[in-house]
């Protein structure tokens, strides 16, 4: 009847996957539990025998800058991410949605690993993650076959040094982590380890904007991150990422076909804003908002974004 | 584990499922950490785990391991670990300025609070008030201290960079004709409570902080269907799981089965073929080893209905084809205000105007959830532990419902994490004291945060029809209302706080003919009883709202408008009350507006009819953003009125050490009426006010007070205390008089001294000296409130009303429909500022829970089941939403007042929410007639 029996803090990859897969259908892995706990407590979430911490991996606690990419473990608890000087650099729109998610006690235990696996379509650092072209580096049981680390490392990005035994790493975009709405497609002893989210060059920038409501669950009714490579004022690449606009955070492909080699006008905007609503598919929420605010807010927010990104823009 | 706590290195195992929180409150007897919520929306459990905050209620305490943790019981040691004895520790400079400012209220979350000001200062040494701001985002506070805790938050920061602290902010006081401040040495000074030190230390005790050996835990198990009749109930299997104690049911109840305030109209338990009238309804009861193994038993209890037809709005229950909810029907009373003759009064009028408003129900989301501990005694007698803001009546209601005589039992009342009207009715006290009587055990019956919303009355929701009619020079000829009052399953004091948004409906203004009606009907809905404003919250939304249509109408000045009608001496109200003396309404509307001039710039005399404040201001390089202000007026009376016996009883007693201790039932629920009483009689005393200790809420020990209810208690146990102290201060006087030989009126006290004759006696040796003279110097009053009339009767409703004029400045995103408050101006006619910290604590907090009535709070019933039923779905204004504020108290004195003072505590809420709905209408054009304020329907009228 208790929540849970056992907190077992793992100390590797592979000790961690080796208690999950010990028995997958009573461990569960949970990471800072701002959320599983509560849904847990709820009722909304089976109670589970024992709950592996994996925010005592060290390689889940890393934070590096390669020659390319940011690699960002995702366990780091998201106040600690705030005050790494590289994000603000180079991620500026998971900068702003990170200093967003819940409340400074949150933050200091909640993590961007459990922001995604948790696979809500509209999760602030989800969305910015999405619009900064982020992947994935996913743990997961080896069948018991051990493979040489040295092999593993060829595939991390440049030097990084991930100790593993037991364990096959494997990068993939992050919308493939994404089944539904609360549904991961991470099966029994996976673990997220890492982000890799690439350097930000010149030309490039990014921002993340969302619309709240006073009443109710402090979620966004609608947020939307972009990532932005100008020339001038033409647009050589845009990646727009928004939710809750289906069941996974939303892509906005078509309008980003749209944008591009497209000057950055009011003619742009409006007709990136309807292809982004001949694209998302926006519900209505009770006591939150009605499908018609979100498709009112896109056009908001996609003005906003952008005129931010524009502006800081180097 | 090992684990460090406050210092000390401690070795315990974490238990299956344990939470930080439960292993520091519950295994260290660390108390001081509180628990609102547990589920981590209100930082009140926040500890530092290796120096930064997190939330200890869902912190599981095997992560605690090797790590450092601090509680607020830490803080003060910490700064000065030399010392480790209970009067010698120095307090954390945080804590001190939390006293200093008067950021103490009801001290629930205050250990949350400092906490993660702790943290913020040990990061950030220079925080900006946004800073802090950030970092206390999600501590609530509903006493709403927030803009006190700003400033205690940066006054500690200074005196840790070693600069001065900064000076508290007291409200300006305006006096009514007099140049020169009253001759009082105590009365109005700047004092700090008296329990501020154990709130700020974690040492305060709150009734779920009591522990007593062999305590039982109960839980409640709810139908959690809102209109149904009980058919079956089998609790067999909870009885026998292991750990369970009792299980009762209906038919266990030894006495009375129902309980109330006013109508015995809600059961204790609901029987077997019997009505279940709201999701709250309790159909048994368990008292168990643990709370884990109550709350497994719940599951085991196995019921059966048939559902019948949801009762689910007023308007719906009036109409005569609707399911009857009790045996007289869903009319709970039917009530009629009337003055003059509308029709006569709408044939005058020059323009007629009519619109319909609705407000939505509302929850007092105090932060400490009701908990009760019963406790029977070896004598036969009970004690109930439990934080009430009517003791007497708890008595009398657990003693009805054990069949036993009111002397059986004894509240004792505990500390209390804010009330605001919503700890009058009964929660777990029967239910605790049922099952201490079957267990022979004392039992904590602990509600948490979902069942205290599911629960316990809410605040009415109303429908409010206005029709106003007014001469084109803005003289009102007459305003007929009709409100729709949504009371919900049970009675509690439903049909008294209809009858206040009744006789209040047209505002405070002299109008020849007024008509009234309103419909208090029963429904399925979770009950509503009193909440800050007692209905008033409600109709003034309405009117306020018509008054600033009219203006429009006629295009006059909202303000001038509500001069020229305003109640002033001489007016007669609605109910055919004369007033007589006290009316500070007109003055309130003066200097909000000279101050509203001064903020926005302007001159005063500027032309009245195009004030540049109430016209929509674009925002430089913003332009979808708008601002402006808006104005609201209201009125609120003190005490029960309306004939009711307004009375309370209070008793002051000298002790041989010198010190004074005065004694009543009524309750702090961190308003600050202890400090008010200990101010009081220490003024009579002319000692100083840390002489006198303050005992209250105690059936056995203090005389009843009455309801601490209607802004009353200044007003009657403030009279009383006075009254006592000035009949000890005679009976001293008098005994002196007879050992000196002198004339009594020869003797003075003052500065804890009699001067007897020339030379001065301690007041020690006073007592000493009546004692040996075998008497107790100790004197009791009862205190009479002036006589009222019942409604309809005319002549004195009430014994005197508090006046306040507000306006606020909102800013409005036209694109998205957001509405920000930006500032608010207050000033309220209190009539005597008897304790200005205190007051500024209710200015600033009451125009928040203004501002969550406007925006943020909605309490969502569905056809009777409750959406709203976790506090993340209901949101209360967080620090984040605090305004620019500007408080002025005016004192226009009540003769019958102690010093003057009428009452403060609601007054001080209700014109906010007009205010900024009419300031958003004035941004925007948009007119709220529906609360809370949706932006989405801003968004959809702009465009």
């Amino acid at each position: 009847m208790s929540t849970w029996n056992t907190y077992y803090q793992a100390h590797s990859l592979e000790d961690a996957i080796a208690v999950l897969t010990q028995s997958p259908s009573n461990n569960q892995i949970i990471a800072g539990g701002t959320d599983l706990l509560l849904e847990i407590q709820q009722g909304r979430h089976p109670p589970a025998h024992t709950l592996v911490d994996i925010t005592t991996i060290p390689e889940l606690n890393r934070l590096e800058v390669t020659s390319a990419y940011l690699w960002i473990g995702s366990a780091v608890p998201l106040a600690k991410l705030i005050t790494w000087q590289p994000l603000q650099q180079h991620c500026l729109a998971l900068y702003e949605a990170i200093n967003l998610i819940g409340g400074p006690q949150v933050r200091n235990v909640a993590t961007l690993g459990g922001n995604v696996a948790h696979a809500l379509p509209a999760a602030d650092g989800a969305i910015a993650l999405l619009a900064l072209d982020a992947t994935v580096w996913i743990a997961s049981p080896e069948n018991g076959r051990t493979i040489d680390s040295s092999q593993v490392n060829q595939s991390t990005p440049n030097n990084l040094p991930i100790e593993v035994g037991q364990v096959r790493l494997r990068n993939q975009p992050l919308l493939d982590c994404y089944a539904g709405p609360g549904k991961s497609t991470l099966s029994a002893g996976e673990i997220l380890v890492a982000f890799q989210i690439p350097l930000r060059k010149d030309g490039e920038s990014s921002a993340f904007r969302r619309v709240m409501r006073p009443q109710g669950v402090a979620i966004a009714i609608q947020n939307m991150a972009v990532w932005l490579h100008l020339e001038k004022d033409t647009i050589m690449d845009i990646r727009i990422a928004l939710g809750p606009a289906g069941p996974k955070p939303l892509r906005a492909h078509f309008a980003e076909e749209k944008m591009r080699g497209q000057k950055l006008s009011q003619a742009t905007l409006s007709e990136a804003t309807a292809a982004i609503l001949a694209e998302a598919r926006f519900r209505t929420s009770p006591h939150r908002a009605t499908a018609e605010y979100r498709q009112h807010l896109t056009s908001v927010l996609l003005n906003e974004t952008l005129a931010h990104a524009e502006a800081g823009r180097r | 584990m090992k684990l460090t706590v406050n210092g000390k290195e401690i070795e315990i195992e974490p238990q299956p499922g344990e939470m930080l929180a439960h292993l520091l409150r519950e295994r260290l007897g660390l108390t001081g950490t509180k628990i609102a919520c547990e589920e981590a929306e209100c930082g009140a459990c926040t500890v530092l785990v290796d120096n930064v905050p997190v939330l200890s209620c869902s912190y599981p305490a095997a992560k605690a391991a090797n790590k450092q943790v601090l509680t607020i019981e830490g803080l003060a040691e910490l700064n000065n670990p030399v010392s480790q004895s209970d009067h010698e520790f120095q307090l954390h400079p945080l804590q001190e300025e939390f006293i200093e400012h008067g950021a103490v209220q009801c001290g629930f979350c205050i250990p949350g609070q400092i906490m993660t000001s702790y943290a913020l200062l040990q990061r950030n040494p220079h925080p900006s008030e946004e800073d802090i701001h950030q970092a206390l985002k999600d501590t609530l506070c509903r006493c709403a201290g927030y803009p006190t805790i700003t400033r205690a938050v940066q006054s500690a920061a200074a005196k840790l960079r070693g600069e001065p602290p900064l000076r508290p902010v007291l409200p300006p006081v305006v006096r009514e004709g007099e140049l020169t401040p009253p001759p009082y040495k105590v009365i109005g000074s700047k004092q700090a409570r008296p329990d501020a030190v154990e709130k700020v230390t974690g040492k305060a005790k709150f009734t779920d902080d009591l522990k007593f050996p062999g305590m039982l835990h109960a839980r409640v198990k709810r139908a959690l269907v809102p209109h149904a009749i009980l058919k079956r109930l089998d609790v067999t299997q909870a009885r026998k799981l292991p750990g369970v104690v009792a299980v009762l049911t209906a038919q266990d109840i030894p006495g009375e089965k129902t309980h109330g305030l006013v109508i015995y109209d809600w059961p204790v338990m609901i029987g077997v073929g019997e009505r279940v009238r709201y999701v709250g309804d309790a159909i048994a009861i368990i008292a168990a080893e643990t709370r884990e193994i109550a709350t497994q038993a719940l599951d085991l209890i196995v019921a059966e209905y048939d559902l019948l037809e949801v009762v689910a709005d007023p308007v719906r229950a009036r109409q005569p084809d609707a399911p009857q909810l009790h045996p007289n029907g869903n009319l709970l009373k039917h009530i009629k205000v009337r003055k003059g003759d509308v029709t006569h009064g709408f044939e005058d009028a020059e323009i007629i105007l009519e619109h319909t408003f609705h407000t939505a129900i509302t929850d007092h989301a105090f932060m400490e959830p009701e908990c009760s501990i019963a406790r029977p005694l070896p004598n036969g007698r009970m004690e109930i532990y439990v934080g009430s803001q009517i003791p007497y009546a708890d008595r009398s209601q657990v003693a009805r419902a054990l069949g036993w005589e009111e002397e059986r039992v004894r509240i004792v009342g505990q500390l209390m994490g804010g009330g605001f009207g919503g700890k009058e009715d009964i929660a777990g006290q029967i239910h605790a004291a049922l099952l201490a009587n079957a267990t022979g055990r004392p039992v904590k019956l602990l509600f948490d945060r979902h069942e205290s919303l599911l629960a316990h009355p809410k605040r009415h929701s109303t429908q409010i029809r206005v029709k106003m009619g007014a001469k084109r020079d803005g003289r009102l000829t007459a305003v007929e209302t009709e409100l729709y009052g949504d009371t919900g399953a049970y009675a509690s004091l439903g049909e008294k706080v209809l009858t206040r948004a009744t006789t209040h409906s047209s505002g405070p203004y002299d109008i020849p003919h007024t008509r009234a009606d309103c419909y208090a009907m029963y429904t399925n809905n979770p009950p509503a009883g009193a909440f800050r404003g007692f209905g008033v919250t409600q109709s003034a939304f309405a009117i306020e709202s018509m008054m600033d249509i009219l203006a429009k109408e006629l295009n006059l000045d909202p303000i001038e408008l509500r001069r020229q009608n305003a109640l002033r001496v001489g007016s007669i109200t609605n109910t055919g009350q004369l007033l007589r003396e006290s009316v500070g309404l007109l003055e309130c509307i003066n200097l909000v507006e000279r101050e509203l001039e001064k903020q926005a710039g302007q001159m005063e005399g500027a032309s009245r009819t195009s004030r540049s404040y109430f016209q929509p201001r674009p925002v430089e390089g913003k332009p979808h953003l708008r601002r402006a202000w808006g104005f609201a007026v209201a009125y609120k009376n003190t005490g029960l009125g309306g004939g009711a016996p307004d009375k309370a009883g209070a008793e002051v007693e000298l002790y041989e050490d010198g010190t004074l201790e005065v004694r009543t039932s009524s309750a702090e629920l961190g308003q600050g009426l202890v400090t008010v009483l200990r101010m009081i009689v220490a003024e009579e005393f002319a000692i100083q006010p840390e002489k006198v200790r303050v005992l209250v809420m105690d059936t056995d020990l203090t005389p009843d007070g009455g309801p601490t209810t209607a802004s009353r208690q200044t007003f009657v146990s403030g009279n009383a205390a006075r009254f006592a102290a000035q009949s000890l201060r005679n009976a001293l006087a008098a005994s002196l008089a007879e050992k000196y030989d002198v004339p009594p009126a020869q003797i003075r006290f003052i500065e804890g001294l009699a001067q007897v004759n020339g030379h001065t006696l301690p007041l020690s040796e006073v007592a000493k000296i009546l004692r040996s003279e075998g008497r107790t110097p100790r004197a009791y009053y009862e205190y009479w409130a002036p006589e009222t009339k019942p409604l309809g009767e005319g002549g004195d409703m009430h014994f005197a009303f508090s006046f306040a004029a507000q306006a606020a400045e909102v800013e409005v995103n036209t694109l998205t429909g957001e509405v920000r408050v930006l500032k608010v101006i207050s000033a309220i006619d209190v009539g005597r500022a008897i304790n200005p910290l205190g007051l500024q604590g209710q200015f600033e907090g009451g125009i928040m829970m203004g501002i969550g009535n406007a925006l943020t709070e909605n309490f969502i019933v569905e056809n009777g089941v409750v959406f709203t039923d976790r506090l993340a779905r209901y949101r209360i204004p967080s620090i984040m939403l605090t305004p620019e504020i500007t408080a002025i108290a005016v004192e226009h004195p009540a003769s019958a007042g102690p010093y003057g003072a009428k009452g403060v505590g609601e007054i001080v809420s209700i014109p906010t929410t007009p205010a900024i709905t009419n300031a958003i209408y004035n941004a925007v054009g948009v007119r709220i007639d529906h609360l809370p304020v949706d932006q989405e329907v801003i968004v959809k009228e702009l465009t």
